[in-house]
């Protein structure tokens, strides 16, 4: 394989990654525009989503696509309980506590997976069978097509709801703020279940895509962090910016392990992240951005 | 109110703290398996070091720190490369430990700690992760095979001897974690003390009345890097083995949890928080396969119940007992 080709094999493996790197920051986003918390057991919702899917397909013999909704909509309830049973009490405390808190229920999460679970990665089939495209020379693989049109469907669903339903608009005025949008008779309360209900269900959506290829308890921590990475470097709290700096993230990410060393293809990630915050820590995508530096 | 409780216990009972730590091993010494509680005191006290100095840090001056494994890696590394790499005495490797850290911390607390809140939380996340890296890849770490590290011998006398090994080094690293936190308290105390505390409550303000913030948020920067590497010799010694997980973002966020549940904003909280949730896991062996998940379930709890760490409560508790019997008194 010449070089061109490989960097094209990357850049295809990377857009691909970068799809589900911007649903995981896409997630992040919501929450935090919503009630200002970095939310630690987001990489869980991923995890979720999977292992709900396999289990509805496998357990239950529902088919592929019923198994993938249910399993999103079961992990947008488990995101919402999160908010009402945990998020709720902590809502006027500094940044520590709700981050002990989000990382507390990731672990209580990933305790109550293994317990229920147990330790072995589970599976479903992949969403349609055949051999892999080929981009020139490069090879993509079925399920990443898959992938991808899952993230872009979601974002794009995501767009129309923000910007056509009043759930939406209620929402974005929510972030912009909360005392005015409650003046305005909004129950802010609502926006904030909503957006916890949205983000987890993001997550379990990129979890189900992503489940062919193997889950288990502890799989969604490295996805967490990718997307909390990406996040940063699109800009915190800015929904265009999480999906650029997932694509950013993923590419370059893929790019350095497979030019320099793949073992430092976590390292790289969180370089970007170290550069973009001390560079750039309004994040790659020059929006405004309220308290920063 | 609960204030002065902790003044007072910070002056008097510091003494009594001593020799309780110092009296605690001879009644283990005659319980059964007391040598395995006193191996979990010893890993008590390795994270009370860590956690007295990530107190200064977080509860007193305010800058929140997810990547303190970092350090912690960084002095047990050096440690085991002065002992292992270069055969070099022990005491050599402390003192690379703690110049290495100060170095380090010295130059990263520059960029980092201009920022606030979630994102000096990430960033430090983000140098945790990058330290780990290198610990898993770098040749002269061993990687991700470990590396072994030699014993210590104070005066000719090692202390790692057969059946002496743990209580041996339960006498060595209480000695050194009583004397950082007579300092820690010291220093708190002092003017750097209040100087932290000002740049806790507010940046401005502390400004405007002529703290020089950045000088104080680097030298506390420092001094919790000097702890935690000092931790991590010790347990670089007392492991004899070190491989990368060890270091990684689950013990970042165990020390700060720790400083959390403990209660952030007292040495003493530091100290409870890091022996309560050292003991924790073993005691929570019994449940087995759920421990993780009670594990999770006792952080949600105690963050929402006690936000303030467990030192406040207590406290809180003990003035309010003291308070009823007062008032007992009086009928």
């Amino acid at each position: 394989m010449s070089f061109a080709d490989q960097v094209l094999q990357y850049l295809v493996n990377g857009i691909t990654n970068g799809g589900i790197y911007a649903l995981i920051a896409l997630g992040f986003t919501i929450i935090y525009k919503s009630t200002d918390i970095i939310n630690f057991a987001q990489g869980e919702f991923v995890m979720l989503g999977a292992v709900f899917m396999s289990t509805f397909y496998q357990q239950a013999h529902l088919n592929l696509a019923v198994s993938f909704g249910l399993s999103v909509l079961v992990v947008a309830i488990i995101g919402i309980l999160m908010e009402v049973l945990m998020i709720r009490p902590l809502q006027d405390s500094d940044v520590i506590s709700p981050i002990i808190a989000t990382i507390g229920a990731s672990i209580f999460l990933r305790g109550a997976v293994m317990l229920i679970w147990g330790r072995n990665d589970l599976f479903v089939p992949f969403f349609s069978s055949g051999p892999p495209y080929r981009i020139f020379s490069a090879i993509l693989d079925r399920q990443y097509v898959w992938i991808l049109a899952l993230a872009l469907l979601a974002m794009g669903g995501l767009h129309l709801f923000y910007e056509k339903t009043l759930h939406g608009k209620a929402m974005t005025a929510c972030a912009a703020n909360k005392r005015a949008s409650s003046l305005c008779g909004i129950n802010v309360q609502t926006m904030v279940i909503l957006s916890f209900g949205l983000s987890a269900g993001l997550g379990a959506v990129a979890g189900g895509a992503l489940a062919p290829f193997g889950m288990k308890y502890d799989t969604g921590v490295t996805f967490g962090l990718k997307g909390f990475c990406a996040a940063i470097v699109g800009g915190l709290g800015n929904n265009v910016g999480a999906i650029v700096g997932g694509f950013v993230l993923g590419v370059v990410e893929e790019l350095g392990a497979g030019l320099i060393s793949s073992s430092y293809k976590n390292a790289i990630s969180f370089c970007i992240l170290l550069a973009v915050l001390l560079i750039r820590p309004q994040g790659i995508l020059f929006i405004k951005s309220g308290e920063r530096v | 109110m609960i204030s002065t409780l902790l003044e007072k216990i910070k002056r008097g009972h510091f003494l009594l703290f001593c020799l309780f730590v110092l009296a605690l091993p001879l009644i283990l010494r005659r319980v059964e398996a007391g040598d395995y509680y006193i191996s979990i005191l010893v890993l008590a006290g390795i994270n009370s070091i860590v956690v007295v100095g990530l107190n200064m840090l977080m509860g007193y001056a305010g800058q929140i720190s997810l990547g303190h494994a970092a350090f912690f890696g960084l002095g047990a590394y050096s440690s085991a490369i002065i002992t292992t790499r270069f055969g070099l005495s022990p005491w050599i490797g402390f003192a690379v430990s703690i110049g290495l850290n100060a170095a380090v911390a010295y130059f990263l607390a520059e960029p980092i700690l201009k920022l606030k809140g979630h994102y000096l939380a990430m960033a430090t996340l983000g140098m945790g992760m990058i330290f780990l890296a290198l610990f898993s890849n770098l040749p002269i770490t061993g990687g991700s095979e470990g590396i072994g590290v030699a014993k210590l011998h104070i005066l000719g006398y090692v202390l790692n001897s057969r059946d002496l090994k743990e209580i041996n080094y339960y006498y060595f690293t209480w000695i050194v974690a009583l004397l950082l936190i007579y300092l820690a308290l010291n220093i708190v105390k002092s003017r750097v003390g209040r100087a932290l505390r000002a740049i806790h409550s507010s940046e401005v303000a502390a400004h405007s009345i002529g703290v020089n913030i950045a000088q104080f948020k680097t030298r506390v920067f420092i001094l919790s890097a000097i702890y935690a590497g000092i931790a991590g010799s010790i347990f670089a010694h007392y492991s004899t083995f070190l491989c990368p997980p060890d270091f990684g973002l689950n013990y970042s966020i165990r020390l700060v949890t720790m400083g959390v549940i403990g209660g952030m904003s007292s040495i003493w909280g530091g100290v409870l928080g890091a022996s309560t949730l050292s003991m924790l896991p073993q005691f929570l062996d019994m449940f087995a396969e759920c421990d993780i998940l009670i594990y999770g379930l006792i952080l949600i709890l105690a963050i929402i119940f006690m936000p303030q760490g467990m030192s406040q409560k207590i406290a809180w508790c003990w003035e309010k007992l003291k308070g009823s019997e007062q008032k007992g008194s009086e009928q």
